[in-house]
């Protein structure tokens, strides 16, 4: 990709990030904080291909710290979005008096 | 395959990843889809890293390094993520945020060496997105590292500041931007100019959030989830990749929509709560206040007074999230409503220690969110309402916001929980709370506190209302 086509598709999805969330009602804001949180963790993609190209121990520390960084963050986030939307699941609508 | 047609499928993955984000955004917009949502990323996630192991830059010998890491963290990230309470949510998401902000220092520090050892000059714009996504991922590790500390109560949730802090602050900002620019301009960069450069960023995440207090930790979070992202996003224009620059660019702009909002609703600008307690000492005991008793009840007297009540309205705050008194809320809640009082909950949005927080407690005690009333639509029925029972929340519904321009807080709205007949208080002691500003409702004479913790306390009311 040329530099304009990444910077190009880079700002598209900043205004795209800004459109979808003004929409999200207050009660799920830790939700969502917690499930960008997660998507974040996206970085380890770049984690894995760092360290798959390393040669030697040095650089292969810094590569595996990344990835088991970057590990947490991806299955943390994901695990306490997925426990905390659990509760929010449809209930019954109580008949007011 | 050919070598041309395997990139373009793994290219294919990484934008059916990218989709996959975008959407589950979307569906967070509802309570009834948001979990779907999450699932959706989830898949994402796991098609664009899958993916990657395809790419022909990863040499085989390495991959069972790359698994037994990847295998120490799953199960690393879901042992604590099944276990941690509903209530240390924020310091939860705190931690696992420094985290990220880590990988993506870690990611910018080896592609920076590796260029260095390969004598290989990248892009112009790929040094300058390697520079920054390091500075902006140390800084959210170290400042997200803080903030967990401060949530977890290891180090004290007041401000921790000292006088010339805000000039410290912005000398390291400026250091730490001088150091960057020298490193992209000079041909000839060494290691150690790195290192210090993550350095300055490391310690400047620490000294900036340090004397931010307890009660803006959730603002503070929020923006760094969206300095990782930025950070992320910019690791993506490195490593020339869709679901990075995608992902990244999502989380960036909605963690910084998320913050902007929270300062809203406290009426402050981001500035004023980043930078406005540096280097301000407090001094304590300042007020002169004629002191006035405020009246205690017992837990009988809290019972038949909302046993007579047409409406109740709960506003809980963070003192029922740290007492873990969701539960007895809800079955005090079942009760009244059985004698026929209506119970309804009023949430501010920054009660609690994370936006939203106070509504995840609730869900997770059932409580239907219909019932939930916004801060707009909870303060019309106040006036109407015989009773208002404030469980642990204390600057969100101090009135001193709307009457005294010299408060920290004046100007913030709040929940007009002085308007209704009665307000009963149940909170641990008269200490004022996080944010240690003193609280006039407490002492009005349509107010009546119930010391003690707030399940004891609550559950106390349940069982005395089987009398009435």
């Amino acid at each position: 990709m040329t530099l304009v086509a990444i910077a190009t598709v880079f700002i598209l999805a900043v205004f795209v990030g800004l459109e979808v969330i003004s929409k999200v009602p207050q009660t799920l804001h830790t939700p969502l904080m917690s499930a960008t949180n997660a998507i974040h963790g996206v970085i380890l993609v770049g984690g894995i291909l760092v360290l798959g190209s390393s040669e030697a121990p040095p650089m292969q520390v810094i590569g595996v710290t990344a990835v088991l960084f970057g590990t947490l963050n991806v299955v943390g986030g994901f695990a306490v979005t997925d426990r905390m939307l659990e509760m929010f699941k449809a209930k019954k609508r109580e008949v007011k008096k | 395959m050919n070598a041309e047609q395997l990139k373009q499928t793994i290219d294919l993955a990484y934008l059916f990843g990218a989709v996959c984000f975008i959407l589950a955004m979307k569906l967070m917009n509802s309570p009834v889809t948001a979990r779907r949502g999450n699932r959706l990323s989830m898949l994402g996630m796991a098609v664009a890293i899958g993916a990657t192991f395809f790419n022909p830059a990863i040499r085989p010998e390495n991959l069972l390094l790359i698994g037994a890491a990847v295998g120490v963290g799953v199960v690393g990230g879901l042992i604590p993520a099944y276990r941690v309470q509903m209530t240390a949510m924020p310091q939860m998401v705190a931690l696992l945020n420094g985290l990220g902000g880590g990988a993506v220092a870690l990611v910018a520090l080896y592609e920076f060496l590796d260029a260095l050892q390969k004598a290989h000059v990248p892009e112009p714009v790929q040094r300058v997105t390697t520079v920054l996504s390091a500075i902006i991922g140390t800084i959210s590790f170290s400042g997200s590292l803080i903030a967990y500390g401060k949530l977890q109560e290891l180090l004290p949730g007041r401000a921790i500041t000292f006088k010339g802090h805000g000039t410290v602050n912005i000398l390291l900002g400026a250091f730490t931007l001088a150091l960057a620019a020298m490193i992209l301009m000079m041909g000839q960069v060494t290691a150690a100019a790195f290192f210090a450069l993550i350095g300055l960023s490391f310690v400047l995440g620490i000294s900036a959030v340090l004397p931010i207090g307890g009660a803006d930790m959730p603002v503070v979070i929020s923006l760094l989830n969206s300095f990782t992202g930025c950070a992320a996003g910019l690791a993506g224009f490195v490593l020339i990749n869709n679901s990075l620059l995608i992902g990244g660019a999502l989380v960036g702009a909605s963690g910084l929509i998320l913050t902007l909002l929270m300062c809203r609703a406290m009426n402050r600008t981001l500035g004023h709560v980043l930078f406005s307690s540096a280097g301000h000492v407090l001094v304590a005991g300042t007020s002169t206040k004629v002191a006035k008793q405020p009246k205690s009840y017992s837990v009988e007297d809290a019972a038949i007074l909302m046993s007579n009540a047409n409406r109740v309205i709960v506003v809980p705050g963070y003192g029922m999230a740290v007492a873990q008194a969701q539960h007895q809320v809800k079955e005090m809640a079942g009760k009244l409503e059985a004698m026929g009082v209506e119970v309804i909950y009023a949430v501010h949005p920054v009660a609690g220690r994370m936006p939203g927080h106070m509504n995840v407690l609730l869900a997770e005690a059932d409580v239907a969110y219909d019932k939930l009333y916004e801060l707009e639509q909870a303060n019309p029925l106040f006036p109407e309402s015989d009773v208002a029972l404030v469980i642990g929340a204390n600057d969100v519904v101090n009135p001193a916001a709307r009457t005294d321009p010299n408060s920290p807080i004046y100007g913030m709205p709040i929940l007009d929980v002085d308007k209704a007949r009665t307000v009963i208080v149940s909170k641990r002691s008269m200490n004022p709370g996080f944010a240690g500003i003193e609280n006039d409702l407490f002492l009005n004479d349509n107010t009546v506190m119930v010391f003690g913790n707030a399940k004891t306390t609550i559950g106390k009311i349940t069982a005395a209302l089987d009398n009435y």
